[in-house]
């Protein structure tokens, strides 16, 4: 969707200011928000394409004035909500007044901590398909506006590149983040050149580098 | 003082207080009272503390509904922190650059399967599941971004900054990266080609920096503090071997 998330090649927002010696968390809020998010996406509910799409859902304006860990929570209050694990009543006293709710995966417990984040989640899939483009293919991405869920990002859209690598095939979030499948796809990093992208007076010296599930992607030979 | 930025970038949002009533924000980072807010204290603070962050007691809130339903486990939600706060950051990825600095056989590796090579030095998992090296030449300058979100290489890099996650990075990288490297103080040669990966899917990008001069005597443990968390993301540079400290 064409939310505050997908920020390629906006203006205005002044520059980066980094912070020296900045410490991972500012404020104990931020330790809890992070552990929070990550053990309630352990309880398998949701995926991680549906947190994403929970967050670039956030109106634009709130979002743009948010934190990226109260981007988090905000969204992570629609996941509980949307999927039953927390009451509106809840939320609002702030006290749990129901019982726990069933979920596909027990509650993360502490000693299963090391062991989850040291696995992850793969999303490379072997697929029976073979991969439709080639190295040095030229391809067109597609013009396309979904309401929902996508990770080809504005400024790449409707735009020529050049075929690089092949990252093999992955769950697609597109319709991963909707419950409709892990539908996997062959994904590519397609070089685009900044003239391509940007038109006249863009850098002369600058590829962007996307990786494109081959749905996005067109055969521009 | 510096202008307040949006998303993530201004003290003000950074911990939804210190507004002081002049609208100026204060720019000390280091009170953290988000677990006293409260209690009564006399701190001789000159900020606002009646304005305590809203989003953190709104996580203070949601960690006592699902402690109390069960659905999380308080003992897990600190070994995710200690994880993130003492196991796992850019000192890894430095190991994994001095090795690649050092080994040309560990590099062909790295090139060929990163995550793989990466996992050999005990790296890997959460945000890292397909990891993939970008170097840099004398003739090229890799740099790294998520326009989208904020996808980042966690077991290498550990956490992202405040920056990386911010709207000036995102919207900036992809259209000028010269002016973002600027920002950072860096200045590349205009003949030096420009890739920035936009990590839009779920492969993870680590920069391999090029070895500082003036090092080939260097231990790959000495070559280690010379890298950077920046120098992995592209929008900084090694320490040059009279930088250490």
């Amino acid at each position: 969707m064409n939310g505050a998330q997908d920020l390629g090649g906006m203006m205005g927002f002044g520059p980066v200011i980094p912070e020296k010696d900045e410490p991972y968390f500012h404020g104990d809020w931020e330790k809890r928000a992070l552990a929070i998010t990550l053990a309630c996406g352990a309880l398998g509910q949701w995926t991680l394409d549906e947190s994403r799409h929970a967050r670039e859902t956030i109106p634009p304006a709130l979002y743009l004035s948010k934190t990226y860990y109260d981007i988090w929570i905000t969204a992570l209050e629609k996941l509980l909500l949307h999927h039953g694990l927390v009451t509106p009543d809840e939320l609002q006293k702030g006290e749990a007044l129901t019982a726990r709710p069933a979920t596909r995966n027990p509650p993360l417990a502490a000693e299963r901590v090391a062991g989850a984040l040291a696995k992850g989640s793969p999303t490379e899939r072997n697929i029976a398909t073979a991969p439709r483009f080639a190295i040095g293919d030229r391809v067109t991405t597609k013009v396309m506006h979904p309401t929902t869920h996508t990770r080809l990002p504005r400024y790449a859209r409707g735009k020529t590149g050049v075929v690089t690598f092949r990252h093999g095939a992955h769950v697609f979030p597109d319709t991963h983040a909707h419950d409709l499948g892990e539908q996997p796809a062959h994904c590519y990093g397609i070089a685009f050149s900044a003239r391509d992208l940007w038109g006249e007076g863009a850098d002369p010296t600058l590829t962007v580098m996307v990786d494109c599930w081959e749905p996005y992607l067109e055969s521009a030979a | 003082m510096r202008p307040p930025q949006v998303n993530g970038q201004g003290p003000v949002e950074k911990r939804g207080r210190a507004v002081h009533a002049s609208g100026m924000t204060h720019q000390t980072h280091d009170h953290d009272h988000d677990e006293h807010h409260h209690h009564d204290h006399d701190h001789e603070h000159d900020h606002d503390h009646s304005e305590l962050s809203e989003v953190a007691l709104r996580v203070r809130a949601l960690e006592t509904i699902l402690t109390r339903k069960g659905l999380v486990d308080p003992a897990a939600l600190d070994a995710i922190v200690e994880t993130y706060e003492t196991k796992i950051g850019p000192r890894n990825g430095a190991r994994v650059i001095a090795r690649a600095w050092t080994d040309p056989a560990y590099l062909a590796r790295l090139r060929e399967n990163a995550t793989a090579a990466i996992a050999e030095l005990g790296c890997g998992g959460r945000q890292g599941e397909h990891m993939q090296i970008v170097e840099n030449t004398t003739e090229k300058h890799n740099m790294v971004v998520c326009t989208l979100c904020s996808c980042y290489p966690w077991p290498v890099l550990g956490l992202p900054p405040v920056w990386y996650k911010s709207a000036p990075y995102r919207s900036r990288a992809v259209i000028d990266p010269r002016g973002v490297l600027k920002d950072f103080g860096v200045t590349l040669p205009e003949t030096m080609q420009i890739r920035v990966w936009d990590s839009t899917a779920e492969m993870r990008y680590l920069v391999l920096p090029m070895r500082p001069a003036g090092t080939d005597s260097w231990s790959e443990e000495q070559l280690a503090h010379l890298v950077t968390r920046d120098s992995m993301i592209g929008t900084g540079q090694p320490l040059t071997p009279g930088a250490t400290r």
